[in-house]
Parts: C-alpha cells; structure tokens; sequence
C-alpha cells in the first residue's frame, strides 16, 4: 500500500463556504493548502442556503449599525454566545459581503444601485444581502471560482476523512482519508489543520441537511482529543416541508417570512400573534419552532402534522420574482403552486450550534494546530442562531481561521511526523466493514439513530426522556461496532456510511449528555421538566471531552463576560439601531411642534 | 487543483451499456415534418425564383417580387432573383432556421440525446456555415425589403385609383405585419439594440431607451420562431393565391368596393 | 397531487451497474409512496437492496445538482424526476449515468474535466474593488446566468460534447453561459470575445437547443447566453461596417494571450 503522506501547509477539511474562505485566506498568506471536499466541489451544504448574508451595511436602514446587530444576535442566542466572536462578526460581515461582490457574486440591487437587504426573523432591521432565495449557491459558486483561479490550493473532490493524527507533542499533524472513486487511501500530513465540516443535522430524521451533514470533523477531532461545546444547541427550523414523503424537512427558507408569509393552525387562527405579538411570524426561529409545535401538539395541526403558511395574498409576479426557487420548489416536488395556495410547514433539524470550542479571533481548538470555523464551531450563535448569521459566520470565521492556521504552519518548524502505526491502525479499521459477516446494515443504524434522537432529543426534551435516550444509544452504538460493508472499494456509498453512522453516534451522544446536563430551557434548548430560563445556568457553557477510556468528560466554562459599555446596551428593551431611529423620529415631532 | 483530476483508472471510452433511448419513441416525427415543410417550401421559391417572369396582378404583387427590382433596372431574366435572395438568406442564417434544418435535414442531433447522424461534425466553424455570423447583414437588407412589402401591400387597398378591399389586400397586408414581426423579432436586432452593451445605467448619460428598446425586441424575440414559421408559411399561401390569381385559376373576391 | 393513487405498488426499476468497463441493467423492486422522485426509488434500492448501489445526491431538492443521470435516455435530475410520471404512462423507468462522461461506477459519472474547464476560465476582474454601484437592470442578466446549479446536464445533451467529443475545441454550454455572464458584467475589464472564439469555441454550437431543453432551471442557455456571444464575436470578426463606424483606435486594445 501507499503510504506516502501528502504534505501541505494546511490541511481542511471541508470544501462549504467556510472551508473555502479559509483555504482562499491561508493561500493569500502564502500557504500550500489542500481542500477535502466530500462531495464534489460547489455542491456542499451551503449551497442550500436560500434567505441571505446578515451583515449590518445599513444600505435601506441607515440605522442599522453593528452595535444593533450584536444586540440582536447576542438576545437571539440567549446570552450563551462568545461575545467576543459575535462583536468580531457584525464588525466584519459587511467587509466579507463586499469582498464577494468584488469576487464577482451579483446581489439582489436597490434602485439606487447598492446591495439589496431583506428583512429577517429577530433582526432589528433589514439586513440580509440576498441574491433572490439561493444565496447560498451565490456564495459557493462566488468562493468555487474565486478557489479555482486560486493557486496553491488544491481541492480533493469527493473524499472521506476517517482521522485526525496528532504528532508526538499532541499537535495535529494529519489525517487519513480515502477518495470515493477509488478507494484509494491518501495521507495527508500538514502544519495546520482546519475543521470546516459543517454540522451534523443528519442525526434527526427530519432534516434539512444533505447526506454529507454527519459531523465528520468535530467527532474525528473529539476523538483526537478536542473540547465539543454547546452540544444541546439544535435548530430546529420552523419551516421544513412536510408533504409528500419524500421531501420531508427540506428547507422553506425563513425569506418566506420575510417576504410576508403567515402562519395558520388549523382553525385558521394567525398563532404567532398569540405567541409573539410583537415580531409575530418574524420572531426568532426558536420561538416560531415551538410555536408550531405547540399547535400540532394541542390537535390545532395541520393535515400531515404542521402549520399552514401563506404568501399567496403577494401575488404571482411578486413571488415568482423574490421567491423563485421555492415557487419551483413546490410545484415540482408537491404540485402546489404558492402562488395561489397555501402550504403546511412544519419544524425541521436545520443547523448545530454547539461544535468544537474555540478561540474567538482565531478558531483555534484546545488541541495545537487544530483549527474550526462555520458550522463545526460553537460559540458564536449560543442558544439560537438568526437567520443570516450562518453564511456570514462562514466568511467571517473562515478567513479568521485560514489566516491564524497559515501563520502557525509558517511558524511550526520541520515537518509534521506521522507515525506509521497509527496509520497502519486506520487503514485496518477503515477495511474492517469488510471482513464482518452477516453484520449490522449501516442504513438500518442510521435509521435508528434518527428515530431515537427525534424521540428523545428532539424540540421538546426532559431529563428522563434524554437518559432514556443515553440507553438506547448504548446498545445501539454496541450493534455498530459490528456494520459490514458489500461490494468494492469503488465508489461505494454503504462502506461510507459506516463512518457516517459513527460520527453521528459520537456526536449523538454528546447532544444527549449535553442536554440533560442543562437543566433549563433555553433558546434551542426545550426541557418539559424545567421550562423556563435560570440565569445561573445561562452563566456557563457546557464542555464536553471524551475520556481515553471512551467516556465523556463534562465541565463547565464560564460563557465570557462582556465588558459594561456592551452590557449596557441590553439594558434598553429595544437595540441601539432602534433607539436611535426613535430618538430621532420623537425629535422630529419635536421640532416639528415648535 | 490537484492532479487526480485526471483520472487514471478510468478509461474514457464509452460507457459499454446505457439505457435504453426510448421515452421519446417518436422523436422523429418533429424533424420529418419541419424537414419536409422546409424542403417544400425552398423548392416553392425556387420555381417562383427561376420559373415566374412576373408577380404582379393589377395592383397586388406577389412578395416574392416586392420589390419589383427586376423591372425597376430593366433586368429582363429572373426578376424575382434581385429581391428574394435577401428574405431567403435572412432565413437560411437564422437562428431559429438553423436550429431546425440542423435537426431536420442534417440530423445534428435529430433530438435531444439522440444520436447525431453525421459522423464528422464542423459546427459552424468553416464555411458555408460560419457565413451565419453575417447574419446581421441579412438583417438589414431585410428592413429595407420590409418597408417595400409595406408599400406594396398598401397599393394592394389602390383599385385603380380608388380604394378597396380586396381578399388580396388583407393577405399582403398581413402578409407585411408577419414579416415586420419575424424581422424585427431577430436575434441579431436584439444584440444591435441593446443586447451589445453591458451596462445600461452605470454610465449616467447612457439613454435608458436602448435598455426598454432591448427588452421589448427580447420579449418578441422569445417568439421568433413561432413567427418565422407563421411569416412563412403566410408569405407562401399569399404568393401562391396570388400565382393562382395571375394563371386565372380563382377570382379576387372583393369585400368593399 | 395524486395522493394516494399509486401508494404502496410495488414496481420495478432499471438501474445500470458497472464502470467503465463493463456493466448492465438490473431490476429492482419499488414501492412507491406519494410524490416519490426517482432518486427516492434510488435511494430506496440502496437502502433495502443493494447498499454499494453508487450514486450522487446532495440536497434533494435540485439546488445543488448533483444528482444529473439519464432516466429513459433523457438528461435529468433524479430528484426533480416523478415516478408517478411514468407510472401514468404505463412507462417501465430505466436509470443510467450521464452518457457523455465516463462511468465511475454506476450512476457516478467522472465529471472532472469539466473543472479543467472552470480553471482555465479567467475570473471576473473588475477595474476596482466593491462596493459597486450596480443598477437592477444592469444585474438582470446575469441573474439568470448565475442560476445555474452546475448539474452539467447541458453538458451531457451536447451533441458536440455527446457524441463529437469535442471538448477538447468547445467548452460546452455550462462554460458559454459562463462566458456570458463575466463578459456581459457591467464592472469586468477583460476584452474576453477572443476567448470566446478561440478558447471557448463558440464555432462549434449550432444552436439546437438541446442545452436549454434539459436544463433543470430553465435557463435560456441558447437564447441568451450562447447566441449573444456569436452576436459579439460577429461584432468583432465579422462585421467591417461597424468597425469602419467606429474606427479602429476606438477598439479595446488586444489582451495578452492567457498563460
């Protein structure tokens, strides 16, 4: 076998937007990079974000600032995020959001020739950067040219990484992967490692994630040793189709809303009223979730167990225009045309906020060498995550984290050893699914697991629900150990899963160990048993590490105290940008009366 | 990127099976229709062209012979020659044309996904075919042939001196609406009225009327074809209504004297 | 919607195994469920009967496009694909890979050199950096072209491509469309039309369409990619009278040649 370790300066693993920022960033600082890319390039996860790019440029609300735009995201989070991250994010997105429109991506245009904004769930003004409901694809197509025209880096479409290797001085060093088309192993051994993997939404069985959305890089770098944060922080996105079968969970995007949709129950009531009177349909998704779940759960559902939606009073052209790929969306997969009808939305898995635990400015891990950013990364969103945030993140934190892992490999002297035995060690256990007989069917675990986390550690938890959740994982994580793989090395999606299923187990886990160890409800995070927010819970962030003995380790971190001239801004009820405009306004009346 | 690009363990023959090409049982049923409506229709023109010294009876004349070039410049063989050759080669190089005798009479493809018939394929990279990037010419010569329909159709109302209608004056008359329509439908009037520029308010003198110019010819542009096959077959029944009126075959009824 | 009209038959389907070498339909058993798409069947086959079954899928829901095959010869997404479609018709459903590529294994076709081609392309290079001022008219254009999901579907259809293997002289209707949209950008600087002829090799389209017709997000790939960039070589190569109109010191000076 070839064993020829690969060397680059820096090692991602991850090709969506914020794998491809960071390689874009480490190569500008002269760094040899290679991409891993699951799937092939332009094709990951990000592609399905549809609604836009938060970032405070105040094109249409001149009173929109950053300061507003971290009151709102730090209130959206329930105060469980790294102020540190969320004060560099809205500092930073409107710069990133340029630099693509420099990079050749088209924006949605006001009439005056600026980028156009939209307003979005929880934000205090009309924010995000949209190009029509496929943002998204915008960004990625933006950063796969920009990546492809870039030189020193090269991506590796349609790779699987099964490992993380650390050096002798506990530095990460590498990682061992096989290429889907062949089989064929590759070791690649880098200055710099970078987790840029996305989230793990595949653990639920609605979702609206890809089949790529298994957590691959925050379980292979828990096993290395890594701190997971935030584990019990799961999205649930209000609005997931429902009907037919076979689209279940793919994502209506919250634009939908934006737009001017509204939510009905059955006896077409308009609910949000009710549970939110102020931000209405527009409240944070949390709350919107819960919403929806209360009502199907109180028997006012849905025919398929949702919540109808409404855009139809926007008329064909308006909608066809704003709205383009949900319009195609519907009539093709449902047969329903949302220009006239309503459409039954119900909560879908839609993004992790809890990930590897990082430094704010730099996306360093706790392991040496090891950096996150994006989706994988905890700390920005807390306890929910706004709408927008996540594309911006990625842009953000990408390049923070390709540039802090550029300047480390420049730093790190010699080459990073691997050692032959661990890579020998891999390589065996990634044959293994071959040699069981008569093993368990990958697919199979995998459809249990996502029926027992949706049971257990779905919207709504409690404490017994979360403990009865551990057991069955046990037992179902000791009927893993034995999947088997048919067939060849060659492209060959039932040997992949095996992988799949157990990073999904490991981080499956660590959702129901961090869950329970909560005891509020807060944000994302819903437990019957306790349900209201303590503010003594809020004052920690719950760590996990995983023990040599393949236990779980939890501790406590402070959640990072912000300094008072950012704390006084929640004492208004209302956020910077809002007063100021208010102020403003009473002023003009003011002056007015004179 | 890196160089597994290039894969070495594939070989880049032809995959040894593929499904079955046949949902579209009937595909070749479109091309033998539009291959023999053109086919007739070239053939038409041509004996109208070669075989016909005049087009005019009393005041209609034929469009094969509009305008009347021939007898204008005392050219006394194949008067209808000066003139036809242009709306021929207009349509010969359009790009709604190509597309269907490519597929019709060239089979390159019959349809979508099916095999092409022609082994070795050129594209329009040599001539006679790269000739087409002179569509535009054809273009131009086309409006000025237009304005003549219009005032040969018109003279179609003129009964010596008086106006009439006649069932001739209707299909010249319409006969030149259809062919304004195909002629100013064109893909190359769209690319000269706006489709050339780039930007359409970045410079801030630039006239918007170019931009709403290039987005009235793109809407009719989206129905060139159904305009270029209405034009024609329009433009063939009215010279052949009025060949029949000039062999004395059929009588014009007069709708208002 | 055909609620429950075909729920629970079960019916067969035909999908290619093999690789490049070798390879044959087989048929498998489906049961169908309401609104199901011929990647769900797909899936389902993987699922219950043949978990090494390869095929390529991402998002479900044909934004990402990585799901392009051949269902009965015809270039399509398998996720934008209804079996009740064919059910209706009384249509025994084949799958295949896309035909123009080589075969991986499977329904996984080996679509790299398509991004040879996206490399070579020379980016978007505007005079200075953004913010732009960009007017909704201006942007319109490119909008469409920038729907694009990369399926490369259109490239499977051409038959320049298809049956010619012509891609070494013509990039293929993904990459005119991609041409367009950089050169139609109001901000580009780059004179790319003698890219478009040479490298791009326009000359070969001969304008059937065929791109357009398969294309998932109905894009006019012919209409408004592929003929205005003929239109703008004409303009260059072929058209004395403009050139004489606007006389030739007023012409963009010559690029150098790309690397």
């Amino acid at each position: 076998m070839n064993i020829d370790p690969l060397h680059y300066d820096v090692l991602i693993v991850g090709a969506g937007g914020a794998g491809l920022r960071a390689a874009l960033a480490a190569a500008e600082e002269g760094a040899r990079v290679a991409v891993l890319s699951k799937s092939l390039l332009g094709k990951a996860h990000t592609v399905m974000a549809e609604g836009g790019i938060a970032a405070a440029l105040g094109n249409l609300d001149p009173y929109d600032s950053f300061d507003t735009h971290f009151y709102d995201t730090m209130k959206a989070g329930h105060f469980l995020n790294n102020y540190r991250m969320v004060s560099l994010y809205t500092q930073e997105a409107p710069d990133r959001v340029l630099e693509l429109e420099t990079w050749g991506a088209v924006f949605d245009r006001t009439e005056d020739g600026r980028i156009m904004q939209r307003p979005f769930g929880a934000h205090s003004f009309r924010r995000l950067a949209h190009v029509g409901d496929s943002t998204g694809k915008e960004l990625i197509r933006t950063l796969e040219y920009k990546i492809l025209a870039t030189k020193r880096v090269d991506v590796y479409p349609e790779v699987i990484t099964t490992r993380l290797f650390l050096d002798d001085n506990g530095r990460a060093a590498g990682a061992f992967c096989y290429q889907r088309d062949d089989g064929r192993f590759l070791i690649f051994s880098a200055h710099a490692v970078i987790m840029a993997s996305g989230g793990w939404g595949r653990v639920y069985k609605v979702s609206s994630n890809s089949w790529e959305s298994t957590g691959d890089g925050a379980a292979i770098s828990f096993r290395a040793g890594a701190e997971l944060m935030d584990m019990e922080m799961v999205q649930f996105h209000p609005t997931g189709m429902v009907w037919p079968p076979g689209v279940r969970g793919i994502l209506v995007t919250e634009g939908v809303r934006g737009e001017g949709g509204l939510l009905f129950n059955s006896q077409n009531e308009r609910f949000m009223l009710r549970y939110d009177p102020e931000r209405k349909e527009l409240s944070a998704r949390d709350v919107v979730s819960r919403s929806i779940f209360r009502e199907v759960q109180a028997g006012r559902g849905t025919p398929h167990g949702g919540a109808w939606l409404d855009i139809s009073h926007k008329g064909p052209a308006y909608i066809k225009r704003k709205l383009p790929t949900m319009y195609e969306q519907f009539l093709k997969l449902a047969d329903l045309d949302i220009t006239r009808e309503r459409f039954e939305v119900a909560p879908t898995t839609h993004y992790t906020m809890g990930g590897l635990r990082v430094e704010a400015e730099t996306g360093a891990t706790n392991i040496e060498g090891l950096y996150a950013c994006g989706e994988t990364a905890a700390g920005l969103h807390g306890g929910n995550r706004l709408g927008g945030n996540s594309l911006g993140d990625l842009l953000v934190f990408g390049r923070r984290a390709g540039l802090a892992a550029a300047a480390y490999a420049a730093r790190r002297p010699g080459t990073s050893s691997l050692s032959y035995s661990s890579i020998e060690e891999e390589r065996r256990r990634v044959l293994a699914p071959f040699a069981i007989e008569s093993g368990e069917n990958p697919y199979l675990i995998h459809a249990q697991l996502q029926q027992l986390m949706s049971t257990y550690a779905g919207i709504m938890r409690s404490g017994t629900s979360l403990t009865d959740g551990l057991g069955h994982l046990e037992r179902l994580s000791e009927r893993a150990n034995r999947m088997s793989a048919d067939g060849g090395l060659h492209f060959n999606p039932g040997w992949g899963l095996v992988f799949d299923v157990q990073n999904m187990l490991t981080l499956a886990r660590a959702i129901l160990t961090g869950a329970r160890e909560r005891r509020e409800s807060r944000g994302a995070h819903w437990r019957t048993d306790y349900p209201d927010e303590d503010p003594e819970e809020g004052r920690r962030n719950i760590v996990q590490t995983l023990g040599p003995d393949g236990r779980i380790k939890v501790r406590d971190e402070p959640v990072p105290e912000m300094p008072p001239d950012l704390r006084r801004l929640f004492d208004d009820p209302v956020s910077p940008g809002v007063k100021r405009q208010r102020e403003e306004a009473s002023r003009a009346r003011g002056s007015e009366g004179a | 990127m890196h160089d597994s690009l290039s894969h070495p363990s594939l070989s880049h023959q032809e995959p040894p099976h593929q499904t079955k090409a046949a949902t579209e049982r009937y595909f070749w049923i479109e091309p033998v229709l539009v291959g023999a409506a053109l086919a007739l229709f070239v053939l038409y023109s041509l004996w109208e062209v070669f075989f016909q010294v005049h087009g005019r009876y009393h005041n209609y004349l034929s469009p094969y012979f509009s305008p009347d070039l021939g007898r204008w410049l005392k050219i006394p063989v194949f008067p209808a020659l000066w003139v036809a050759w242009v709306p021929l080669l207009f349509r010969a190089s359009c790009y709604y044309y190509r597309r269907e005798y490519y597929r019709a009479w060239f089979g390159s493809p019959p349809a979508c996904a099916v095999p092409d018939r022609r082994t070795r394929y050129t594209g329009e990279t040599r001539p006679p075919m790269v000739w087409t990037y002179f569509h535009r010419f054809f273009f131009y010569l086309s409006t000025v042939v237009v304005v003549f329909l219009w005032v040969d159709a018109l003279h179609g109302f003129d009964f010596g001196g008086r106006f009439g209608i006649g069932l001739g004056s209707l299909l010249l008359l319409v006969d030149a609406a259809l062919l304004s329509l195909y002629t100013f439908s064109c893909h190359a009037f769209r690319h000269l009225a706006g489709g050339n520029l780039n930007c359409y308010r970045c410079k801030p003198r630039r006239p918007r009327a170019r931009y709403h110019l290039w987005r009235v010819i793109s809407r009719l542009n989206q129905h060139h074809g159904l305009y270029a096959w209405i034009s024609m077959f329009w433009v063939w029944g009215t010279a052949v209504y009025v060949r029949l009126l000039i062999l004395g075959l059929i009588r014009d009824p007069r709708l208002l004297r | 919607m055909t609620e429950d009209g075909f729920r629970g038959r079960e019916v067969p389907i035909w999908i290619f195994r093999g690789d490049g070498l070798s390879g044959e339909e087989r048929q498998y058993m489906v049961e169908l469920s309401p609104g199901m798409v011929v990647l769900d069947a797909v899936l389902y086959v993987q699922q219950h009967e043949a978990p090494d079954l390869a095929v390529r899928w991402n998002c479900k829901a044909a934004h990402c496009g990585s799901c392009g095959a051949e269902v009965n010869g015809r270039p399509r997404l398998l996720c934008k694909t209804r079996m009740d479609d064919y059910m209706r018709r009384n249509e025994a459903v084949h799958v295949g890979p896309m035909k123009t590529f080589p075969v991986i294994r499977d329904l996984v076709p080996d679509i790299r050199k398509n991004y040879e081609i996206a490399r070579r392309i020379p980016p978007f290079t505007p005079a200075h950096p953004a913010p732009f001022q960009l007017w909704p008219e201006d942007v319109e254009r490119l909008k469409e072209f920038r729907r694009c999901i990369e399926c490369f579907l259109c490239q499977d259809v051409c038959h320049v491509l298809r049956d010619h293997h012509r891609l070494d002289h013509y990039m293929g209707p993904r990459f005119m469309l991609k041409l367009a949209e950089l050169d139609m950008h109001p901000l580009d600087t780059r004179d790319r039309t003698p890219y478009v002829r040479r490298e791009g090799g326009v000359d070969w389209c001969n304008v059937t369409r065929c791109c357009s017709d398969v294309c998932p997000e109905a894009i006019a790939i012919t209409e408004n990619a592929i003929i205005p960039l003929k239109e703008r070589v004409a303009d260059r190569y072929f058209d004395p009278i403009r050139d004489f109109w606007r006389g030739r010191s007023r012409r963009p000076a010559p690029e150098p040649p790309e690397k």
